[in-house]
């Protein structure tokens, strides 16, 4: 597979103070990257940086090798990249429906919609029973599918998740990772961040260690799982 | 005894009508207010401003030959652009700033364009030539001026134009996607900045339609948007922030108490029944009769 989102020497601030420092990244078309690291590393201040919600101080990034650095975050949506972020952030007084069509904003032609639709619902079989209903009348594990499902409504190539498992119902949580696991088999890459590590590890086929700001660690899944400093800060195992 | 109570309801029904047909107006006139409001968090203080600008826009066209009615999309045409460029130049760098900026910023456009008013067209209250519909009509015993009826009937079929575009259209599903959330609107790959001009422009389009219409019984003076103005933010925060039903819900009941206040109570109290009920439901019901949280 060729590179899909190429990420060099990145750097972030937001006043000042810096978020991301010399980062570099890549993923390929249709594997799942996992993005671990503590609260305050800068995970959730990556995904922003790649969908434009903020500007990189320094740094590049390619998707599809096109330089996306200075995209405005509506053309980026556009090129192909979609962040469902943290918290879910579901338009509460929308219906389902609603949210998904949103979700596939960009999107102009009626067919392709419908189909993406039906790919949406089959993922999360359970928002085909919620279509009429308002978001905010969904439990948190059903706002998570439908920030997802809404996700990939746009046709993305890239679907970035930000803590899709944090504060969910635990019986869910599978539910939620078979839907991924889905999107991904389709071909669209997923850059999963997660404080779940072992659920991350467990679903992707590489990983990257984020450490205030910077990256410390790549490598395959299997190989983080079973490396010190991965056992001993994230998965609660002394080495 | 039969007699007057006849007249008595007689008198109550026509109130009843022209309290209506006024609150409609005031729909309108709101409408443009919560929309800007809703979309964007800015309280637009000009926005009796635009309202007096589409009427002396209208008055122009007048004179020129062309009546309040066929100047009517013309007029709101001239403001919804006007408020686009308004919207680009000055409430776009406003709302980079702080959430004051918008407050002193759009109050500072209301100085700006009275005083323009002031300097351009004099104090003199100024009414259209010739005015149409000057007739009334008769309904059984009510008689309603035929101007009142075409203004009512006016802005509730463009206020339900207005409501049908935000709810029904592709657009409008974007513009309630921003109104709830502006940064995952950004995520769907909405265009903020775009839809924000484009809700300040409707927005000024209703007062541009709306000044039309009260031409057919109004004069137009420079501080004339003043008192429609504050009339619209009441209706606003009865009605609840951001909400059209709640606006237009509001605006009736505004319209039907000032009606009947100025009759029952005395022309100079018209407002009391109106500040009333604002303290009421302000006191039990914060969010607006029809707003949420």
């Amino acid at each position: 597979m060729s590179t899909l989102l190429e990420i060099s020497d990145l750097a972030v601030a937001y006043d000042g103070m810096r978020a991301l420092q010399g980062v570099s990244l890549h993923a390929d078309g249709g594997e799942i990257v996992a993005l671990i690291g503590a609260n305050g590393a800068g995970k959730s201040s990556l995904l922003r940086a790649i969908s434009g919600l903020v500007r990189a101080a320094r740094g590049q990034i390619r998707f599809d090798g096109a330089d996306i650095t200075r995209l405005g975050a509506d053309r980026i949506v556009a090129a192909g990249i979609a962040h469902v972020p943290e918290g879910r952030r579901v338009f509460a007084s929308a219906t389902v429906r609603d949210n998904l069509l949103l979700g596939a904003y960009v999107e102009r032609d009626r067919s392709k919609r419908a189909e993406r639709l039906a790919a949406a619902l089959a993922a999360f079989p359970i928002l085909g029973e919620r279509l009429g209903q308002r978001a905010s009348t969904l439990s948190g594990g059903e706002q998570q599918m439908l920030a997802i499902a809404r996700g990939t409504m746009s046709g993305p190539r890239l679907l970035m998740l930000d803590e899709p498992s944090l504060g969910i119902a635990p019986v869910l949580i599978p539910q939620i990772y078979s839907g991924v696991r889905r999107i991904a088999g389709s071909g669209t890459a997923v850059l999963l961040v997660e404080q779940n590590v072992r659920e991350a590890l467990a679903v992707a086929a590489r990983g990257y260690v984020l450490q205030t700001g910077r990256m410390v660690l790549d490598g395959p899944a299997a190989a983080l799982r079973d490396d010190p400093l991965v056992r001993e800060a994230f998965l609660g195992i002394a080495s | 005894m039969a007699d007057a109570a006849v007249e008595a309801l007689t008198t109550f029904a026509l109130l009843v009508a022209g309290g209506l047909l006024t609150g409609l107006v005031f729909a309108l006139v709101a409408l443009g207010l919560t929309l800007v409001y809703g979309v964007m968090d800015v309280v637009n203080f000009a926005h009796g401003e635009f309202l007096m600008l589409a009427m002396y826009a209208t008055l122009g066209l007048a004179l020129l030959g062309i009546g309040p009615l066929v100047g009517l999309p013309l007029v709101a045409a001239a403001l919804f652009l006007f408020g686009i460029v308004v919207y680009r130049i000055f409430i776009r760098r406003l709302l980079a700033g702080p959430p004051e900026a918008t407050v002193f910023g759009t109050f500072g456009l209301l100085v700006l364009i009275q005083g323009a008013a002031q300097a351009l067209f004099s104090s003199d209250y100024l009414s259209v030539p010739n005015r149409p519909l000057q007739g009334t009509l008769h309904l059984g015993p009510i008689a309603l001026a035929q101007s009142a009826l075409v203004e009512g009937a006016g802005a509730l079929v463009l206020t339900a134009l207005v409501f049908a575009f935000v709810e029904y259209t592709e657009t409008g599903r974007a513009m309630r996607a921003v109104a709830e959330d502006r940064v995952a609107a950004t995520l769907m790959g909405i265009n903020v900045q775009r839809i924000n001009a484009l809700a300040f422009g409707i927005g000024a389009a209703c007062v541009g339609a709306a000044g039309a219409l009260l031409m057919l019984s109004y004069p137009v003076y420079p501080t004339v948007g003043s008192q429609f103005a504050l009339t619209a933010f009441v209706v606003v925060a009865l009605g609840g922030f951001g909400s059209i039903q709640g606006a237009l819900v509001a605006a009736l009941l505004v319209g039907l108490l000032e009606v009947l206040g100025g009759f029952y109570l005395s022309p100079e109290l018209k407002m009391v029944p109106v500040y009333l009920a604002y303290l009421v439901v302000v006191l039990l019901r914060p969010q607006g009769l029809l707003g949420r949280r």
